[in-house]
């Protein structure tokens, strides 16, 4: 029969310590769409609770399951033991001195940590549900479709405009979202700039976010929403207030006409493939609202919704196989000509 | 009514061929199709379980080479959806009740010195329709259309609009067939705990694996209604066109994740807290001393079945609901914390004060303790608001709940097996085997599931079947893959020590690891009868009393159990019923003979719930008559002795 400390080697809580290491160096560096980065509120508030419990929680499984059972081997080295296997029922403390005990390193101990935990968690919570004292720079309505994001800017001017999978920040200004769905449960989420409020079909959920430093972030679905919520990616730019303003003064604009004849023959080819029958671009005749306003496609930094790169060539793939790149989605692969394909692409990429 | 006290005799001088006779199911086929004997279905349950675990087990592989890479494309995105909501369903519903059922089911008179459960023929069919129930929703992989809208199956996703397919029907039936299984076994372990303990069981000498599980039945028994009305509306909506969740005709898809949740909670106590106890049970046997502090370990077992019933909107804080109520399910599940602490700290100290006998089944409870920890923390986090939000539908919490039911219910399981197999067997398993199972799971386990934390607070959601490369998920969902293979070695290891051990293990004998509780009074196997001799206990650990070094346990003064005298009841199938809190004798009970009746009314339903699905409406109906003509006939009363005989009261003294 071995004892304690034969089988149970460190080496397995090692590696345990290890992967909390290793927990705690990658939270901490600068990540793509790492939930501390803190580039936002709520979302900073949010992180600095998350490293107060993530603090804690490494250091009660150093005690628990590092220093206890060292303890525990260091112990049983001093102590003299009778045969083992023998039951030691009688040497053990009493009842009584056992629960004093339990109480102690069960009951107090823990509920003093977790009302730490709790006080802090209730003051973030307030925290969230109400914009700093600035007043709020602009509204927006995102609303959720099965599998991309349309945000409406409202503007008390009546100059609101929609656009798609891509909206823009100001730093140092609040922005009030409205959510809402076209279909079924999705969830606004941008790691780096706030948690996740759910978009439910009959409940219009608000929330707020201020960009506190400027950037580009991704913010993936946050709730199941069917076949291609892997693929349902929305882009946030934080910039400057007057980055914002020339932003918002150029996507109230019209789309763009094509400045020569291949463009031309682009918008030709846009508007007789069947584009149009989904696809809204400002100022022509196209004013489909099946899926994205295109009005302004060319200004995007991604493509429908995937995170792919907005580029010509990727374009021109998306319109000959979107069902390749993203199976189950509501496009058809188009009918166009290949010769007619490359001006089609290009003249979206001009509607900047 | 003729009150006589049994005539208690010396177990050798027990007429075994008689009891053999009254209780041995016969071996033939229709013995095999209506047996009651606790002990055959509870090992049918293990074996079907175990199987279920395995076909999750393989999802889940399919589904980590999907992920080991980024924009692999071993399955698409429908398929993926498939396999991950019967991944889900699988394992939290189809293995991790059913398997503790298992061991309940084969244990429990055992340990409470019974001959069977209280309701022998409503345990067959709670076996049944679990068996046909998984079958029925393992119909719908092979028609393509297997439920796709996760085990969580949210509303509006499931509807008619936007999932037109069978899928959700066999969900939502799937399920409903499922909970009839499942409150009737509970409804079973109720009756069996509060009436079938040996004399002298009084509630504070219940092992606390029987706390669990009866804390785990209550809860069943309180919480499923909610997930059986869940499901009957959404399949009424689905098929009927009515509009429970359908916010266009003022129905609200919130009802559904309050129902779903409202049992959902609970049902992780459901499936760790008879795992929790079962550690219970093996910790002290090889630490070679009674569990510390036994009654708070068994009030906070009773605590977090309760609480666990206020704490079912933490799943749903990112919904939009208003701060005062999310501090409130913050605040209750924090506390909820505060239970589970206890039993953490009464094991950790059971080791420290005890003489730890490192045996695989301790292994595996040590380990239990390790996950149980890291999991446990990773969900108390999840309780403060804001964090929640942040990490909720992330891996993170992927993560977190693996870490609770691979950790706290499948390693128990995993020790549960290496510890009482050889009771149900008469073999020891092999222990080099055992320790290498025990560390390849474990390593396994950590490598497959510690990095899902990571991948979570790096902004990866849960169910996604492809994530982009150059957002640094490629690495830890790598080593996630390698560490969910390492983990399915251990599973594999396991299943060739059970069949070696089954043809070569060393003969256990009736108590292997020296414990002090009375399943290991009885041989291995155990007979039919389970004791030749009815059992009295005076003590928690009555086969530790008079051990060296034992005290007597002070508790009842110089009395001591009698386990090898006690009265034999061999007028029929008999066995004592007691009183509920303290254990008196009350009555010899007449227990039923064999009967085909259960297996038949499962299979009305199962007629039934095919001919719901596909719309086959004589074919319901049909089901439900034959269900109804099973009822009748169950119950119609013999008229044979049996029906008429009067319970014995023994004389006031007796236990």
């Amino acid at each position: 029969m071995r004892r304690l400390g034969a089988g149970m080697g460190t080496p397995a809580l090692l590696g345990l310590l290890g992967l909390l290491g290793l927990l705690v160096a990658t939270a901490g560096c600068d990540h793509a769409a790492s939930v501390f980065t803190g580039a936002a509120a709520p979302g900073a508030g949010e992180a600095q609770l998350g490293w107060f419990l993530i603090a804690v929680s490494c250091l009660v499984v150093l005690v628990v399951l590092v220093l206890v059972p060292i303890a525990a081997l260091w112990r049983r080295r001093e102590r003299t033991q009778g045969a083992p296997g023998t039951i030691i029922d009688s040497a053990v403390p009493s009842d009584a001195r056992e629960q004093r005990w339990l109480v102690l390193w069960a009951l107090l101990v823990p509920t003093g940590i977790l009302t730490a935990a709790f006080v802090f968690t209730v003051v973030t919570i307030n925290a969230a549900a109400v914009p700093p004292s600035h007043p709020s720079a602009g509204r927006a309505t995102v609303t959720g479709h099965q599998w991309w994001w349309e945000i409406a800017y409202d503007d008390s001017s009546g100059q609101g405009f929609t656009t798609a999978n891509e909206m823009h920040l100001p730093v140092g200004q609040p922005i009030r979202i409205t959510l809402q769905t076209a279909d079924v449960i999705h969830s606004f989420w941008v790691p780096q700039l706030a948690g996740k409020t759910d978009i439910i079909p009959g409940q219009d959920n608000t929330m707020w976010i201020e960009a506190r430093q400027p950037g580009v972030f991704s913010g993936p679905c946050g709730e199941y929403c069917g076949a291609q919520h892997a693929q349902m990616r929305l882009t946030v730019v934080a910039e400057s207030p007057d980055a914002y303003r020339a932003w918002v003064a150029t996507q109230r604009q019209v789309g763009r006409a094509p400045g020569d004849s291949t463009l031309a023959t682009g918008r030709q080819t846009f508007m007789t493939a069947g584009c149009a029958s989904c696809h809204t671009i400002r100022g022509t005749e196209a004013a489909g609202t099946v899926g994205p306003d295109l009005t302004h496609f060319g200004s995007r930094r991604t493509l429908a919704a995937t995170g792919i790169e907005n580029t010509q060539a990727n374009v021109m793939g998306w319109i000959v196989d979107p069902q390749g790149m993203k199976p189950g989605n509501d496009m058809p692969r188009m009918a166009v000509a290949p010769r007619a394909l490359q001006p089609l692409a290009a003249y979206l990429e001009t509607l900047k | 009514m003729a009150v006589t006290a049994p005539v208690t005799v010396p177990a050798a001088e027990a007429p075994i061929e008689e009891l053999h006779r009254l209780w041995e199911t016969p071996h033939t086929l229709y013995g095999a199709l209506a047996t009651v004997d606790h002990k055959k279905i509870g090992k049918r349950y293990l074996v079907t379980a175990f199987v279920f675990l395995l076909v999750g087990g393989l999802e889940a592989a399919v589904m980590r080479v999907q992920l080991a890479a980024p924009g692999m494309r071993v399955l698409g995105p429908e398929a993926y959806n498939q396999y991950f909501s019967m991944h889900g369903l699988t394992m939290i519903i189809w293995y991790a009740s059913p398997i503790l059922s298992g061991f309940s089911n084969y244990l429990w008179p055992l340990m409470i010195g019974a001959r069977d459960m209280a309701y022998p023929r409503v345990n067959a069919l709670s076996y049944w329709t679990f068996l046909l129930s998984g079958i029925f929703l393992y119909t719908s992989p092979f028609l393509g259309q297997a439920p796709n809208d996760g085990w969580f199956g949210y509303a509006p996703y499931s509807l008619q609009l936007y999932d037109p397919g069978l899928n959700m029907d066999f969900y939502a039936l799937g399920l409903i067939f499922i909970t009839i299984s499942t409150t009737v076994g509970a409804i079973n372990f109720i009756g069996t705990i509060m009436k079938m303990r040996c004399p002298g069981m009084s509630l504070n000498r219940l092992p606390l694996f029987l706390y669990g599980t009866m804390t785990a039945s209550f809860s069943i028994v309180f919480a499923l209604p909610a997930l059986t009305a869940a499901c009957v509306f959404l399949y009424f909506e689905r098929r009927f066109g009515m509009h429970f969740y359908d916010v266009a005709h003022q129905g609200n898809p919130l009802l559904w994740q309050h129902l779903f949740w409202i049992f959902g909670h609970p049902w992780v106590y459901i499936i760790v807290l008879p795992a929790m106890g079962m550690i219970s049970e093996i910790i002290p046997t090889f630490s070679r001393r009674p569990i510390v502090g036994y009654p708070m370990v068994a009030l906070s077992t009773v605590a977090t079945g309760i609480i666990g019933f206020g704490v079912w909107v933490h799943h749903m804080f990112a919904t939009g609901i208003p701060p005062i109520a999310a501090s409130y399910f913050s605040g209750a599940s924090f506390l909820i914390t505060l239970p589970s602490a206890v039993a953490v700290v009464a094991w950790i100290a059971t080791v420290w004060t005890g003489r730890p006998v490192l045996k695989t089944p301790m292994m595996f409870a040590l380990g239990f303790i390790v996950l149980f920890v890291v999991g446990g923390v990773s969900g108390v986090v999840t309780a403060a608001v804001p964090f929640d939000w942040q990490v909720t539908d992330t891996y993170f919490v992927v993560a977190h709940l693996h870490y609770v039911l691979v950790g706290i219910n499948v390693f128990a399981v995993m020790a549960g097996f290496y510890y009482w197999l050889p009771k149900m067997t008469g073999r020891l398993l092999d222990e080099r085997l055992g320790q290498a199972n025990f560390w390849t799971m474990f390593i396994g386990m950590n490598l497959a599931f510690f990095p899902m934390h990571i991948a979570g607070l790096l902004g990866m959601p849960r169910r996604i079947y492809t994530y982009p490369a150059g957002v640094g998920l490629g690495a830890v969902n790598l080593l996630e893959t390698i560490g969910a293979y390492i983990f399915a070695l251990g599973v594999l290891l396991f299943v060739i020590n059970f069949f070696w051990s089954l043809r070569a293990g060393e003969p256990a004998g009736s108590n292997p690891w020296d414990a002090g509780t009375l399943e290991w009074a009885s041989t291995s196997p155990p007979p039919p009868f389970n004791f030749a001799v009815l059992p009295t206990v005076r003590s928690r650990n009555p086969l530790w009393e008079g051990h060296p070094g034992a005290t007597a346990e002070g508790e009842v003064g110089p009395e001591r159990s009698s386990v090898f005298r006690g009265p034999v009841l061999d007028r029929g199938r008999e066995t004592l019923a007691t009183s509920p809190l303290e254990g008196h004798t009350m009555a010899q009970q007449l227990m039923p003979e064999d009967s085909l009746w259960p297996l038949l009314l499962a299979l009305g339903l199962t007629a039934a719930f095919y001919g719901f699905v596909f719309s086959v409406w004589w074919l319901a109906c049909a089901g439900i008559v034959w269900v109804a003509i099973s009822l009748g006939a169950w119950l119609w009363p013999t008229g044979d002795e049996a029906d008429e005989r009067p319970v014995h009261l023994p004389a006031p003294g007796v236990a």
